[in-house]
């Protein structure tokens, strides 16, 4: 095609074709871009294909197994239940914001993987700021979201849109921090050289980072025990509580997108991304998303729901402060001692987090309890 | 805790109706609710959605035709309302009943009260956002006792089984030696349901002093059953004022101090264990013999009015029957335990945020069928 | 066991303390005159050597010549209970004496009567009807309620 090799557009081919990928930069552009489109929808129906399954097991039943073999198909089914259906747009919902909310939540989720590494140098971009970038999109969802429960007229929604916008404004804080550790040790904000970067993963070496960007990640992306924005038993269904059809479908699509986002930059940052012995490395990648997928999976299926006074309490008075000390821990450790062997910085990084969260959790109380009305 | 008001933003408290079409208001119960941000101010509870006229209908029916109907009163613990109609009856018409039904009769009483409390706790938790394993576990703990309603009266939800002067049919050979097994199994199950949550960090957090219920409330209020005796009201009609034969075994009467969300569960939980002692008791003693009275079919108590009550699995059941000496009651008053024990509702919730609103609301355990009659 | 105190044991003791508001004493009741009602309850729940504080519930029969309120209430400290009627002996607008005053739990019973019974209770805050919409023509429970 013409347009790929006309003048415009061939500085910046230059700039910045892969080393291993043959062609030009607008083929590496669509290749990727096809190629994670597709990933992204095939991993969403494997992570819902394994919440349901294994939130089955989980809860001493069965879990879809009529589909397919072994229920494999339960996610095609769902989906084309889900499109199939009549797309209802309440009287009091102002439409084009409702309109506009999924598309809104689901581009940014989208394109995060832009920067995750499949294995080495395989992505979209090796943007320099990646780790950056991926903070930044990360937040627009909100505003989808705040959209969809403001758009739908609905005061379950609206309450729903109003949690979690507190909660995504204020588990920034301390997800971003947690990253920063990671960044410091690493010295790159590039996620390939994060991940090239990690001869010892740095959930042993970032421990208390890692615990940290967990938690925050599983309030950011509505995940129990911090599903307040849905809370099914008390807002029915949150902020999509109006939605129906392909418009649901584009939240649903959110959600799991969104958690295997977190799961792969998780893994990325934490887990050594495509590192690992024997198997290809982009098995590696997709075997700790999973693991990752696994853990909050099994966290949804234990854990009763915080209420939201509780939730902005643990942010700001738990993990905001214990953020700021492993920053400056790390901080003084790269600074002070580059050369030791990071061996020594896990034994020690460990031994801190354990005590400060021994320490934090006799000193607060989470929530305020009754208000006088 | 008090916030102070005046430093914060001018603010409107807007209505939001929960229910009757909610994930957690147990059945069609609506609360309409005003709220200021996430905060309670007032609610008004609109009841009505599931009226049958109950009492209308058993003006209409023979003594023994209205034994059904009692079922769909609670339809959680139908054995227990199936008991204390008969023990009304019986006690108009002066009807003695034959050792071995009495003992059938506590028997299923025990396993009915069992089979509720599992339902209480489990969907208490559901409410606090424990998304289904606590509600799925003890929804398998309850099919086996429904294995063995099944066994005598071949329903599972409707039992139908108690009739004027004694039981429908006498339990098969099998059921002692199943019950036996089950007791064993139970007693188990209370265990692990115990370590699973009795110190779950976020289920003190959200239930631990939350919609504590003053003892002078509750007695003024008119409240009974685990709610009362959680708020530290020693009282239980099995103890009190002993019906049937329950003077003739040992179990103790499990109270808490707080009234909150917690020791209401923990309530729930200890009286599970003291059905177990019952049944453990009960199951050694049960006598040979006939287990129906020789009572006619259309039977014709003498023209007054008698009132028996139970200790129901949610509190005091009692049944008013005025006579006239006809086939039909005159007259028959169901005392709503589920109605009765709403009454403290309001005083409750007030100034607790919308999500302990949903769990003060779970860990009352109400049944719609019994509230709207 | 729970002591059902027969009307005799106290009526020479609510007689004195209110003269004439006794209507009649059954075996197992007793009767007292609606507007003297809430006098007796209230002594019936405060006084020292009763304290029934606690009530079980209320409901009412319709007699066709009369309507007649039962109340039962119960001391938890000395398990005993007593059951107080009262009745009203117009059709076209009964009315009773609201206890809700007294005992909160009241709040919704009465609320009910009123509904499917069609008795008014006086001083009750909040009376409407409670199960049937507003509107319904008629109270179900009365025996002339036609279908």
């Amino acid at each position: 095609m013409a347009i790929f090799d006309s003048a415009l557009i061939q500085p910046l081919a230059m700039q910045v074709t892969p080393p291993d990928w043959p062609g030009g930069y607008w083929w590496h552009w669509l290749f990727f871009t096809v190629a994670i489109i597709a990933f992204v929808l095939i991993m969403v129906m494997g992570a819902i294909y394994l919440e349901r399954r294994g939130m089955g097991r989980m809860q001493s039943r069965l879990g879809p197994n009529r589909t397919g073999p072994f229920g494999l198909l339960q996610p095609v089914a769902d989906a084309v239940k889900v499109l199939l259906k009549e797309n209802i747009v309440p009287t009091t919902a102002d439409k084009i914001v409702h309109w506009l909310a999924p598309v809104v939540a689901f581009a940014p989720v989208l394109v995060i993987f832009a920067v995750v590494p499949f294995q080495n140098g395989a992505m979209l971009a090796d943007l320099n700021i990646g780790i950056l970038y991926v903070v930044a999109v990360s937040s627009i969802a909100t505003v989808g979201v705040f959209m969809a429960g403001w758009g739908s007229g609905n005061k379950y929604s609206l309450l729903g849109a109003m949690r979690n916008v507190a909660a995504v404004v204020s588990y920034e804080i301390p997800m971003v921090l947690a990253i920063v550790g990671v960044v410091i040790v690493s010295g790159s904000l590039s996620m390939n050289q994060i991940v090239t970067g990690q001869d010892i993963p740095y959930i042993l070496v970032q421990p208390l980072g890692f615990l940290i960007f967990f938690i925050a990640a599983c309030a950011e992306i509505n995940r129990s025990p911090f599903d307040l924005m849905e809370a099914d038993s008390e807002l029915t269904a949150g902020f999509h509580t109006e939605y129906s059809g392909m418009k649901f479908a584009m939240f649903y699509l959110v959600e799991y997108a969104e958690a295997i986002a977190m799961s792969a930059i998780i893994a990325t940052l934490f887990l050594s991304g495509w590192r690992g012995p024997w198997l290809p490395p982009w098995l590696w990648f997709i075997i700790k998303t999973f693991v990752v997928f696994f853990v909050m999976v099994w966290t949804r299926t234990t854990l009763p729901r915080v209420r939201i006074d509780q939730l902005m309490g643990l942010a700001w008075k738990f993990l905001f402060p214990l953020a700021l000390i492993n920053l400056f821990v790390t901080a003084i450790q790269v600074v002070v001692w580059p050369d030791i062997s990071q061996w020594i910085f896990v034994i020690v990084n460990i031994a801190i987090a354990a005590v400060l969260i021994l320490l934090w959790s006799k000193f607060f109380k989470l929530g305020q309890g009754r208000v006088e009305v | 805790m008090t916030t102070t008001r005046e430093l914060t933003l001018k603010t409107e408290p807007f209505v939001l109706n929960i229910g009757p079409v909610h994930p957690s208001t147990h059945g069609v119960y609506r609360m309409r609710c005003t709220l200021d941000g996430e905060v309670v101010v007032d609610i008004e509870p609109v009841f009505g959605y599931l009226h049958r006229g109950i009492e209308k209908l058993a003006e209409e029916r023979t003594y023994t035709g209205f034994i059904p109907l009692t079922d769909r009163l609670d339809y959680i613990s139908p054995m227990s309302n199936n008991l204390g109609y008969c023990m009304a009856v019986e006690k108009l018409a002066g009807i003695k009943v034959p050792e071995r039904a009495e003992y059938i009769r506590v028997i299923m009483a025990e396993l009915q009260r069992l089979a509720n409390h599992c339902i209480a706790v489990g969907s208490m938790l559901n409410d606090a956002g424990a998304y289904f394993t606590p509600f799925m576990y003890t929804f398998r703990e309850r099919e086996r006792i429904v294995d063995l309603f099944d066994m005598v009266c071949g329903q599972r939800l409707t039992y139908n089984y108690m009739r004027i002067g004694g039981v429908s049919q006498d339990i098969p050979g099998e059921f002692l030696p199943a019950l036996h097994k089950l007791v064993d199994r139970l007693t188990i199950f209370i265990e692990e349901y115990e370590n699973l949550l009795k110190l779950n960090e976020i289920l003190l957090a959200r239930a631990k002093g939350v919609g504590i219920l003053e003892k002078d409330t509750a007695i003024n209020c008119g409240i009974s059953g685990p709610v009362a005796r959680a708020s530290g009201i020693k009282w239980d009609i099995r103890r009190n004022d002993p019906y049937s034969i329950y003077d003739r075994f040992e179990f103790d009467i499990p109270t808490c101090e707080n009234g909150d969300c917690y020791d209401r569960y923990r309530v729930r939980i200890e009286e599970m264990r003291q059905s177990l002692r019952i049944l453990q008791q009960a199951m050694k003693q049960v006598p040979k013999g006939p287990v129906k009275a020789d009572v006619p079919h259309l039977i014709r108590p003498p023209a007054g009015e008698a009132y028996a009550h139970i200790e129901a699995p949610k509190g005091e059941l009692g049944y008013y029957i005025v006579s006239d000496n006809s086939i039909a009651p005159y007259r028959c008053h169901i005392r709503p335990t589920s109605l009765i024990n709403l009454a403290a509702l309001r005083q409750m919730v007030k100034g607790w945020k919308v999500a302990d609103l949903i769990i003060i609301f779970g860990s009352i355990d109400i049944t719609m069928g019994e509230v709207d009659r | 066991m729970t002591v059902a105190i027969s009307a005799k044991e106290i009526i020479s003791q609510l007689n004195t303390k209110f003269p004439g508001a006794i209507e009649e004493a059954g075996a197992d009741s007793v009767l007292v005159k609606s507007d003297s009602l809430l006098a007796v309850a209230e002594y019936l729940k405060t006084a020292e050597g009763f304290k029934f504080e606690y009530l079980n519930y209320i409901t009412a029969v319709d007699y066709y010549s009369y309507f007649e309120v039962v109340y039962q209430i119960t001391s938890l400290e000395s398990n005993r209970s007593v059951v107080l009627k009262a009745r009203s002996y117009t059709r076209d607008n009964p009315t009773v004496p609201s206890v809700t005053g007294l005992w909160q739990g009241a709040d919704f019973q009465e609320r009910e009567i009123y509904d499917l019974m069609g008795i008014t209770f006086e001083g009750h805050p909040n009376l409407k009807r409670i199960f049937l919409w507003d509107g319904f023509p008629g109270y179900p429970l009365r025996k002339d309620f036609n279908q």
